[in-house]
């Protein structure tokens, strides 16, 4: 399904960091790479509070990945997976740019 | 039926211990009841760091037993009770307590006394010797009172006596009979070399003096007279002119004895009654008393081994030595004075860097018998080594005395070695141990300690130790990695001087020149923190902002429900009623948790991102800055009230906390630091456990460095005493302008130390007499920094893109749903897990 929200201006995203969303009742952490735009979800599912949105971004072994400030577990930005706990996953979502504006499609992409 | 045997030791010193240790690793220990005389107060403690107590080491950290170890082994131990004699006909010993208790093998492990020469008047008050914690704890005692000290005997002991005497803080001499210092060990040019050195500290030698009398003094309390008619004025006369062999109980028993003492041992360390041994210092073997730990230790494995019937023997030990000696390096191998026939002697000296070294080599000029070195002693392994191993010499054995260029090293490599090669002569470990050591997994000097225990004796080897795992890790393939993380293959100091050097300003610009990928959670704050320590500009601009630890992005502390704490600054902990009110507005206008923090200042917990900057905006009206609790930087300067209110107060401590927490707030630094200043030493500020402690003293103030709460608690070390406060803060910001230079990321100050080479007293060297010739630079980047300051929450709320960041979310001004509080004593905290099924929460995806 296809579901495209308008979330802000490109000129909101912050270089090599995160924003967060609020998608009706989804908090959505926002990254911008380089080029790139990645969108998971804020929640922390080990810390249990809505903080990756401000985890530093990196890449690790070529996975791009967010480190959440809270006790420094990595997801892989493109799958959500836990780098150390794999059985843990964080949502994604499909992000695009159009017009210089940043939207989501607020379903789920995987979990 | 096994019955077993009693075995005894008299003397629970170093060598008794070792033996006890030995013992008990052997199967033999099973064939004995073990039983052990202690006439000290408490067992067996390390005497070789003796000197350490006055420098803050504890009596529990010096003691050698491990918790438990008598009671786990089954050992009596009777402490505080001296064997009185010993009945070899009916093979009993009798205490002073009044026990006799048979035995079937006795071991003679009674050490050693300091002799003090038969003048007239040795025995007055403040008359004293250094062996004993008892004596050290008399040391101290006479030192309150005392200016002035003398240490009677320039050798070995001697020099650490005076050593001792200094950080006491007394008026300093030594006395020496022989026309040099270290006479046994030194030649000549050796102990002239090292005399300028100890006299530049501030010590007084006299050598050539013999002692006659000791009477009042006039100014001091003793007054002592040399055979010249010459005369001291001092308080505390030490006496370290040589030990003597504690063999009157083997006397007294009618062992064999020597003729100027000791109790006469065969090479298994057998007396001349074949159930009783003599091992460590009361034993003579071969005519030759050994006044160091490594021959007695190997002694007390002697015993066991011949307990445990297998053949062993000790033949002589090796009495080669390496000392610093109040920061000097002291080093002699061998045959130092050249008393072998034909010996060649080569020396070089430099007088610039004062350093001085003798080689002393075979006739056919193909071994080396023996060298002394003073003022740099870093040939010692190698040349030890060469010494005995009798490995053959370079053509031009000059070459391994003259200083090295970097294209022709001749220093023997941990390769050339053989494996049988002692590394440890404390513990015996030879390199193949440490080899087995390193393929069974130790690959840390921690671990290897731990496993063959090499290096932690006198800790001679433990240079040697090092090169020899670095050699061997490289040989197994084993990386010695130490890069940051992947994305940089350098050690933070070497980020730090690329960035120094190359005059380096952004993340990306480093991450191109000298990195690869994009960076990471590693590499992006330590990166951020070198560019904040060396160029100072606000974390939060543009280039930097993507690098910060969220703590920094957010110039607060992140707790568990991510909401943060705020922590403005009080430095040195003085608050006026004003100014504490607003904190209590404040507070209580946003409900924020309130609390004293542990470093004497307020903490306010449960802000939300988006209230920061308005709590900011009023605390900064009010006067408040940031207090820097999110960064690694400067944390609080701890203070007692000092001289302005405390009647034992001696300097004001609280204006210069303050002062101090000024000059070095928002300094950034590898890890966080804390300074304490008290007033006086009842140090209730606890500033020898600060990274940076200061203490007032009637001469001024005492800096300490190095200290450590938290996980692992350290002690400082005294650094420099009796400073005036220029001085101090001259050498205060060196000391972390060093730091921050050279450690690693997240090291505290007392790690940093205790992994440097050459430890504190390099450390001294490099900050205090400027080795390095760093100094300058130091300041003037410290300068640099304290001139570009900005209270870093200030900017922030006068800068609108910088004030973007402050929202929860950047489409919806609501707040985080999730963040859920609870009351509890009156105030706000967040939600237990239990708690909040009770609240209807968001849906969590
Ligand atoms: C608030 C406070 C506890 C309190 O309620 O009193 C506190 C709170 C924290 N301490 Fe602390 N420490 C506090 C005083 C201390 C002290 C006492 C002192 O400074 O005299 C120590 C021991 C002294 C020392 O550091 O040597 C201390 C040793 C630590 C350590 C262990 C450091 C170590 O070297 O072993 C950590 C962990 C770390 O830094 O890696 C730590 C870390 C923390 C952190 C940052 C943990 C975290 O990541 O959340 C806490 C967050 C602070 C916050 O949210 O504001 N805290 N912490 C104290 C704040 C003092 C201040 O005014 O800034
Ligand atoms: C300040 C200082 C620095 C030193 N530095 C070094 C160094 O750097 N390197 C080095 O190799 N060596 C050094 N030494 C020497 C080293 O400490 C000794 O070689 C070592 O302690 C000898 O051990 P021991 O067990 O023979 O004697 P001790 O350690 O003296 O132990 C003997 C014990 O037996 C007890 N005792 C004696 N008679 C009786 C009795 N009848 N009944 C019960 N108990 C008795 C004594 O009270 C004592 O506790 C230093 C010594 C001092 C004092
Ligand atoms: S350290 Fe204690 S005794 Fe000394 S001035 Fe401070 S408060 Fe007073
Ligand atoms: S030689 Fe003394 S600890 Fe190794």
């Amino acid at each position: 399904m296809v579901n495209w929200l308008d979330v802000c201006g490109i000129n909101d995203l912050q270089a090599d960091s995160g924003i967060c969303a609020l998608l009706e009742r989804q908090q959505v952490a926002i990254f911008s790479i380089l080029d790139q735009v990645y969108a998971v979800g804020n929640y922390d599912p080990i810390g249990k509070a809505n903080v990756l949105s401000r985890g530093l971004v990196g890449d690790l072994k070529g996975q791009m990945v967010v480190a959440s400030p809270l006790y420094k577990q990595h997801f892989n930005l493109s799958t959500g997976v836990c780098l150390e706990d794999e059985t843990v996953k964080i949502p994604i979502y499909t992000i695009r740019i159009e017009n210089n504006r940043v939207q989501i499609n607020s379903f789920i992409a995987h979990t | 039926m096994n019955i077993k045997q009693t075995l005894i030791v008299i003397g629970n010193g170093m060598v008794g211990q070792h033996f006890l240790a030995s013992l008990v690793a052997s199967p033999v220990k099973q064939h004995y009841d073990i039983i052990t005389f202690c006439e000290e107060p408490r067992a067996a403690y390390d005497r070789v760091h003796l000197s350490s107590f006055f420098t803050g080491t504890t009596a529990e950290e010096l003691s050698l037993v491990e918790d438990g170890f008598f009671e786990q082994h089954g050992i009596t131990i009777h402490l505080g009770d001296k064997a009185a004699n010993i009945d070899r006909e009916n093979k009993t010993v009798t205490s002073v307590k009044g026990l006799t208790i048979s035995y079937d093998k006795l071991v003679l492990a009674t050490g050693s006394y300091p002799f003090v020469p038969p003048v007239p008047g040795h025995d007055r008050a403040q008359c004293l010797v250094y062996r004993t914690i008892e004596d050290l704890v008399a040391m101290a005692a006479a030192a309150k009172t005392g200016k002035v000290g003398t240490v009677v005997g320039g050798g070995l002991l001697g020099l650490e006596a005076a050593k001792a005497l200094m950080d006491l803080g007394l008026k300093t001499h030594v006395v020496e009979f022989a026309p040099r210092l270290m006479a046994v060990q030194l030649d000549d040019a050796g102990g002239a070399m090292l005399r300028r050195k100890i006299e530049d500290l501030g010590v007084t030698v006299h050598t050539g003096k013999n002692t006659s009398l000791i009477t009042d003094g006039e100014q001091c309390i003793n007054k002592m007279r040399f055979a010249d008619g010459e005369e001291l004025e001092t308080d505390i006369v030490l006496f370290s002119a040589g030990i003597r062999p504690r063999d009157d109980i083997a006397r007294a028993c009618g062992l064999e004895v020597g003729v100027r003492g000791g109790i006469v041992i065969d090479d298994q360390c057998r007396t001349s009654d074949t159930s009783i041994y003599a091992i460590g210092e009361c034993a003579l073997w071969n005519g030759m008393i050994y006044g160091l730990v490594a021959p007695g230790y190997t002694m007390a494995r002697t015993v066991v081994a011949d307990l445990a019937g297998d053949a062993a023997s000790f033949t002589g030990a090796d009495m080669s030595t390496k000392l610093k000696l109040m920061g000097v390096d002291v080093a002699s191998i061998g045959d130092a004075h050249a008393k072998t026939q034909g010996a060649k002697v080569y020396t070089y000296q430099n007088g610039d860097s004062e350093v001085y070294k003798r080689l002393v080599v075979s006739q056919d000029k193909k071994q080396l018998l023996g060298a002394v070195l003073v003022g740099d002693a870093s040939d010692y392994s190698t040349l030890l080594q060469y010494c005995l191993n009798g490995i053959e010499l370079p053509e031009n054995p000059d070459a391994l005395i003259l200083p090295h260029r970097s294209d022709q090293s001749v220093r023997l490599g941990p390769d050339a070695l053989p494996l049988s090669t002692q590394i440890c002569s404390c513990y015996d470990v030879t390199k193949a141990a440490i080899c087995t050591a390193i393929e069974a997994g130790c690959t840390t000097i921690g671990t290897l300690k731990s496993e063959t225990k090499a290096a932690t004796g006198c800790g001679g080897c433990s240079a040697l130790l090092k090169s020899v795992m670095d050699s061997e890790l490289t040989k197994q393939g084993f990386e010695v990695n130490t890069d940051i993380c992947e994305h940089f293959a350098y050690t933070r100091q070497d980020l730090y001087t690329l960035v120094r050097v190359e005059q380096i300003k952004t993340f990306s610009d480093l991450l191109q020149s000298h990195g690869k990928g994009k960076g990471c959670e590693i590499c992006k704050p330590a990166v951020a923190n070198i560019l904040a320590a060396q160029w100072n500009a606000h974390i939060l601009e543009k280039d930097h902002l993507g690098l910060q630890d969220t703590n920094d992005t957010f110039l607060a502390n992140m707790q568990k429900d991510g909401t943060y704490s705020v922590v403005p600054r009080i430095a040195g902990g003085e608050i006026n009623p004003d100014m504490l009110i607003v904190l209590g507005q404040v507070g209580k206008k946003y409900q924020l948790y309130t609390k004293i923090t542990g470093g004497q200042r307020v903490d306010l917990f449960g802000a939300r991102v988006e209230q920061l900057p308005h709590i900011w905006k009023e605390l900064i009206a009010a006067g408040f800055e940031s207090g820097h609790a999110y960064g690694k930087s400067l944390r609080t300067v701890k203070s007692c009230v000092g001289s302005t209110w405390c009647r034992y107060g001696v300097e004001d401590s609280m204006g210069l906390a303050i002062e101090l927490e000024n000059r070095y707030k928002g300094l950034r630094s590898p890890h966080k630091i804390k300074f304490g200043v008290s007033g006086c030493t009842r140090e209730c500020a606890e500033a020898q456990g600060k990274d940076v402690g200061i203490i007032a003293t009637e001469n001024g103030w005492n800096l300490y460095v190095c200290g450590n709460g938290g996980m692992k608690p350290r002690h400082a070390d005294l650094f420099a005493t009796g400073l005036d406060k220029k001085t101090l803060i001259k050498l205060i910001d060196r000391f972390l302008g060093f730091y921050i230079r050279t450690a690693d990321r997240l090291q505290r100050t007392s790690v940093w130390m205790e992994n440097m080479e050459g430890g504190l007293d390099y450390l001294k060297a490099v900050v205090i007499e400027d080795k390095l010739g760093l100094s300058e630079q130091l300041e003037l980047q410290m300068q640099y920094v304290i001139d570009t300051y900005q209270c870093e929450w200030k900017t922030t709320i006068e800068d609108a893109a910088k004030l973007k960041r402050f929202r929860p979310f950047i489409n919806s001004d609501q707040s985080d749903a999730h963040v859920i509080f609870v009351e509890e004593r009156g105030q706000l905290r967040p939600a237990d897990e239990n708690e909040r099924k009770h609240f209807k929460l968001m849906e969590i995806a």
